[in-house]
């Protein structure tokens, strides 16, 4: 089974979101990733950009297939992940180190409908079957 | 659950993600569909393409039957030598492309695209009432392809000296018959190398051989971006029923001479040519990084369109690449149109790798 950390919290669409103080840091799933298979390119947000919940913001792609990436959380871009732009692969081999796609500083009282480790989990292997 | 071909359990064996295609259950990639490129671009790798169709014709009519029926003339074959043709309608339409073997003769083999398997089964079938044939279906053989630069190293440890001798000396479409295994010099890669056919039952010992020679197995969808590098047309994806071989840069395929030979779609071919082909299958380069996908639109320079057939990545130049119907007016750039963004992309005529070699034409 693809590797999904307690630490984090996760969307339906398989995006992962990590507390870092204020901000916010989303990537792709391991089970995600591993979907996809070799990565090839990657386009991401705009820096300073404003960003909805469930709104397109990035878009992975691997040699069979484009898959696009949803916020998971609204709010400001305020950093992308530049190595990506270079070396898509990164998401294969770190996908929730190196492999982090961009940083996100929330609207205030912004409230998330994310789901834990165990509930992704779930939903992964319901989608296997 | 999909058909099964012979090797099924060892693609499992190997750690295969399989998937259907056709109708079939097939390995898509055994761990890296990029990794398995570079295989067969750098060094071995072998692919089942068992789920593919044979026929074979016999019979004392089998050289003015094959001669209506293909847009290529058998003449220009020997015993022991194949090529590549489609067969047409009376529209001049790719009804499908194939493979001819002549064995003798009165005895051809034609290997056919497995996803066309009962339409062509049905147009050979129909145009055969009036000749005295034989088709046959084998679906007692499997095929192997073998291929890489290194192929013709790793298989010495495979054959007595005898028979390697005379498999090392095929040229390019010539074939031998070894006892039960017909071996071709043929292939969908634009790489050197070999498609075996064998009998069902012997295929998975050959297929264990192999991998002892270190040869990889590698699935179809490194089998995809090979032939896409290598400007190899995918039939119902390049070309179908409503293009003819010339909008397809098939025209080569084409035998006109000698004028008396009345082949289906004959009439339309001569027609398109006299009134003049507009479009044609060219060659794409991305220019910045990026993926090209099928049905992308592709603008062209003083206003036309045209449409990418067939679009992906190529591994081995690291850029987004692609085949592309277009009209014949098209210059050495155009812009294709990703997401609502206009891309520049490189014009060539394919192939954009063969022989490990990258098209000279392409510019960095």
């Amino acid at each position: 089974m693809n590797n999904v950390p307690k630490s984090l919290q996760y969307s339906k669409t398989h995006e992962w979101v990590r507390r870092d103080d204020d901000l916010f840091t989303i990537g792709i799933t391991d089970h995600a990733q591993a979907m996809l298979g070799h990565l090839v390119y990657v386009e991401l947000p705009e820096p300073e950009s404003n960003l909805e919940v469930g709104q397109e913001c990035a878009v992975v792609e691997s040699v069979k297939a484009a898959a696009d990436v949803y916020s998971p959380v609204s709010g400001e871009v305020v950093e992308i992940n530049e190595a990506l732009l270079e070396t898509p692969q990164l998401i294969n081999e770190d996908p929730y180190g190196k492999g982090w796609l961009f940083r996100i500083r929330p609207y205030e009282n912004e409230a998330l409908k994310l789901l834990n480790s165990e509930q992704y989990l779930k939903q992964v292997v319901s989608e296997a079957h | 659950m999909g058909k099964k071909t012979p090797l099924y359990l060892s693609h499992l064996a190997a750690n295969a993600k399989m998937v259907d295609f056709a109708g079939w259950d097939m390995p898509l990639h055994y761990g890296s569909q990029v990794q398995e490129h570079h295989y067969v671009r750098r060094d071995a790798g072998m692919f089942d393409v068992s789920h593919m169709t044979i026929v074979d014709v016999k019979g004392q009519d089998v050289i003015a039957y094959l001669h209506y029926l293909l847009a290529n003339n058998i003449d220009k074959l020997i015993p022991g030598k194949a090529f590549y043709t489609c067969m047409l309608n009376n529209q001049g339409g790719v009804v499908d492309d194939l493979i001819v073997y002549k064995i003798a003769d009165d005895f051809y083999r034609l290997v056919v695209n497995s996803a066309t398997r009962d339409k062509d089964l049905n147009w050979l079938n129909e145009h055969a009432k009036k000749y005295t044939i034989m088709l046959e279906e084998r679906t007692d053989l499997a095929i192997l392809a073998i291929q890489g630069c290194k192929v013709k190293n790793k298989i010495t440890a495979i054959f007595n000296p005898e028979d390697l001798r005379s498999i090392l000396a095929l040229k390019p479409f010539h074939f031998v018959t070894i006892d039960s295994f017909f071996i071709a010099r043929t292939g969908y890669t634009g790489e050197d190398g070999f498609e075996i056919i064998v009998p069902a039952k012997a295929v998975s010992a050959l297929w264990e051989r192999l991998i002892t020679a270190q040869i990889h197995p590698c699935g179809l969808g490194a089998r995809d971006t090979l032939r896409l590098e290598a400007g190899l047309n995918l039939y119902g994806t390049d070309m179908d029923e409503k293009v003819t071989p010339l909008e397809s840069n098939l025209g080569w395929t084409v035998a006109w001479e000698p004028k008396e030979r009345h082949f289906i779609g004959r009439q339309a071919l001569e027609k398109q040519q006299q009134q003049g082909v507009t479009c044609s299958l060219v060659g794409l380069i991305l220019r910045e990084s990026g993926v090209l996908r099928n049905h992308q639109k592709v603008k062209i320079e003083g206003g036309g369109e045209g449409e990418i057939t067939s679009g992906s990545f190529s591994p081995t130049l690291n850029k987004g690449i692609a085949l592309a119907r277009v009209p014949i007016t098209i210059g050495t750039e155009c812009q294709v149109e990703i997401r609502g963004k206009q891309h520049t992309a490189q014009v060539i005529k394919p192939p954009f790798v063969r022989q490990g070699q990258i098209n000279e034409m392409i510019i960095d």
